[in-house]
């Protein structure tokens, strides 16, 4: 398909918009509400809690025999919060550590909703053909009505995010702090994690209960990178939410057989490790770059010094000394040659002869002042 | 508030015991802090000292007793006790910076919802400005250093405009200027009228600091101004004779002034 071709159907091809617009939902409202969840170190309880709604949307359609999105969204949700409130139990009322907890926790609900699901399948009838599709989810079955469904409850919890904007704000930054101002911080908690519950449930029928939490942790984690601000954070992973939505459906969408979930966690994914590289003061490459010109720096500087110390032991400053006593001076660290060609470009040394160099009259005022300083290491900032 | 009944108190703690499960971490504390102190709580490690301040502030259940702000209990008397939590309880790389934090102080008067504005910008920047910080307003929080992150929590705590103080070691890990730093603006809350009290950890600089102090070990073992208790006797009940550097013989007050002075 070309590009033209691709936009046209976004605009105009049924399946395709409402693909498009229910990943941009998913991924709005789970970029917004896992800035909290990564902020506040319970990216993990995304995970648990997306696993656990497995027997969710099981039990849901024992009871009620429909596949209704909001039915098996309350289902979800339900099982969710149940297995929340099964790890913070666990961790307080026994000696078992939280990450042991939620492993516990989730596998064994998985392992619950797994062995459901295939007695759920084994039923003659036909109404529960699709239910599988939960795992991995599935794009392409998504219709008009549920993304109205996910985009009203996605809407809410966005709203309730804004509205308690500072007080979510002192929840994860502070909240024994804010419990002193006397902000009731538990039920902030709970309303937060409620939040968390909504954004994980309106995507496990497009993105599947196993890769959902990619939804909640990653667009956080690669926002986190390129700013320092709270609010921009949740924006930009927002926007990183929706693009890896929109991309991973819409490829799966118009690929046969591609299921959903994998394909938009390999495009939020990506966005991930762009961002780990190239972010500015954050990123990888930049930490790469900053270090190598520092290294270089203190490596000039060193040159100065060596030939300034040995210029110390004759009358005249400007003494010249060989390629090889610098070399020796500088321990074996390499890159002599290349240290005194840029110094010589900056015109703080000149050759002598063949193999020999001198400071200039620049080059010893520079070298006097770094050995005033106490030495090259006092080069960095 | 303080001033024309010099008797009233602060804080009044009655018989209050906390245990976390089976071991007790207070036990059957009362205590009295007199209103415009500047008093320490001091102890060794696992002395509750923490807990101390955390059950005041009814952040720990507490098993037994009372805690009283100006004769009321906590929950009616919050808006006049400010909180500054030990440094390493919050991730200093969470993404904000010196402003926000600051005007956090503000939350409780604001009430639910409504965002912080001018007003607070104003008061976080006075409070910045009194802890020296005024020129970092700006800056993220995980740019700070130990002592610059301290000095933000205290401007945070100058921001509530409350009576009392309650401070969870504001000296750990602090370079020696900002330690005088803070030990100065103490002293100006104190003679402002207000009643600061600080977990504190180094002996040595208890007489100099403070002119109340509470030695806790589980329980109260004394409490008082520092020139009644703060003594050898008192010092060997909390530590339990491991206080090694305390000489015998007890140097009188200027004696002691200047040998800390001079160090």
């Amino acid at each position: 398909m070309d590009l033209y071709g691709l936009f046209y159907d976004l605009f105009f091809d049924y399946t395709l918009r409402t693909v498009a617009m229910g990943s941009a939902v998913i991924g709005i409202v789970s970029g917004a509400l896992g800035s909290y969840a990564v902020l506040r170190k319970q990216s993990l309880l995304g995970d648990a809690m997306s696993h656990a709604a497995l027997p969710g949307i099981a039990i849901a359609f024992l009871l009620t025999g429909s596949k209704m999105p909001l039915v098996m969204i309350i289902g979800a949700a339900v099982a969710g919060w149940v297995a929340t409130l099964f790890i913070m139990s666990i961790v307080s009322s026994t000696r078992v550590k939280y990450d042991t907890a939620l492993g516990m926790v989730l596998s064994v609900f998985f392992g619950f909703g797994l062995v459901l699901l295939t007695l759920i399948q084994k039923r003659p009838d036909a109404t529960q053909a699709g239910l599988d599709k939960f795992l991995f989810g599935q794009a392409a079955a998504l219709l008009e009505s549920d993304v109205i469904t996910m985009g009203v409850l996605g809407a809410a919890a966005i709203l309730l995010m804004l509205v308690f904007w500072k007080e979510f704000k002192l929840l994860s930054f502070d909240s024994d702090f804010g419990a002193t101002l006397g902000f009731p911080m538990r039920a902030l908690d709970v309303l937060m994690t409620t939040l968390i519950v909504i954004a994980i449930v309106i995507g496990l029928q497009t993105v599947g209960v196993v890769l959902m939490s990619a939804m909640i942790v990653a667009p956080a984690a690669a926002a986190r990178q390129w700013t320092d601000r709270l609010g921009v954070m949740v924006l930009l992973s927002s926007f990183f939410g929706a693009l890896a939505g929109i991309s991973g459906a819409v490829m799966s969408a118009s690929v046969q057989r591609l299921p959903t979930g994998p394909t938009i966690v390999l495009s939020v994914s990506l966005i991930v490790i762009f961002s780990l590289l190239l972010a500015p003061r954050r990123g990888l490459l930049w930490n790469w770059m900053r270090e190598r010109r520092s290294r270089g720096r203190l490596r000039i500087e060193g040159i100065l010094e060596d030939l300034y110390s040995l210029a110390l032991e004759h009358k005249d400053p400007t003494h010249a000394h060989s390629t090889s006593v610098l070399r020796l001076m500088s321990a074996g660290k390499g890159g002599v040659e290349k240290s005194l060609a840029i110094l010589r470009d900056r015109g703080l040394v000149e050759p002598v002869g063949a193999d020999e160099w001198a400071l200039t009259k620049e080059g010893l005022a520079r070298a006097q002042k770094i050995a005033r300083m106490g030495g090259g290491a006092s080069g960095g900032h | 508030m303080a001033g024309d009944d010099t008797r009233q108190n602060a804080i009044e703690v009655e018989d209050l015991t906390v245990a976390y499960g089976e071991k007790p971490v207070l036990w059957d504390v009362d205590l009295t802090v007199p209103s415009g102190v500047l008093m320490s709580i001091v102890g060794p490690n696992g002395a509750g000292k923490t807990t101390l301040i955390k059950a005041i502030l009814n952040l720990v259940n507490t098993a037994a007793g009372q805690v009283l702000i100006y004769g009321k209990p906590y929950h009616k008397q919050r808006r006049l006790v400010a909180y500054v939590p030990q440094r390493g309880s919050v991730d200093w790389d969470f993404p904000t910076n010196v402003r926000d934090v600051v005007m956090m102080g503000r939350y409780g008067a604001l009430g639910w919802i409504k965002r912080p504005g001018k007003a607070e910008l104003d008061m976080a920047l006075g409070a910045l400005e009194k802890v020296g910080m005024r020129d970092y307003a700006d800056r993220q929080i995980s740019q700070l250093s130990g002592g610059q992150q301290q000095r933000v929590f205290l401007a945070r705590a100058l921001v509530q405009d409350a009576q009392v103080y309650l401070m969870d070691e504001p000296f750990q890990g602090v370079d020696a200027t900002t330690e005088r730093a803070i030990v100065t603006l103490l002293q100006d809350l104190r003679a402002s009228g207000k009643t600061v009290v600080v977990v504190h950890h180094d002996l040595q600089t208890v007489p100099e600091y403070f002119d109340w102090t509470t030695l806790l070990n589980v329980r109260l073992i004394a409490s008082g101004p520092v020139g009644d208790i703060f003594n050898d006797e008192n010092l060997r009940l909390t530590y339990g004779g491991r206080v090694s550097f305390l000489r015998s013989g007890e140097p009188d007050e200027t004696d002691r002034k200047a040998r800390i002075g001079g160090a």
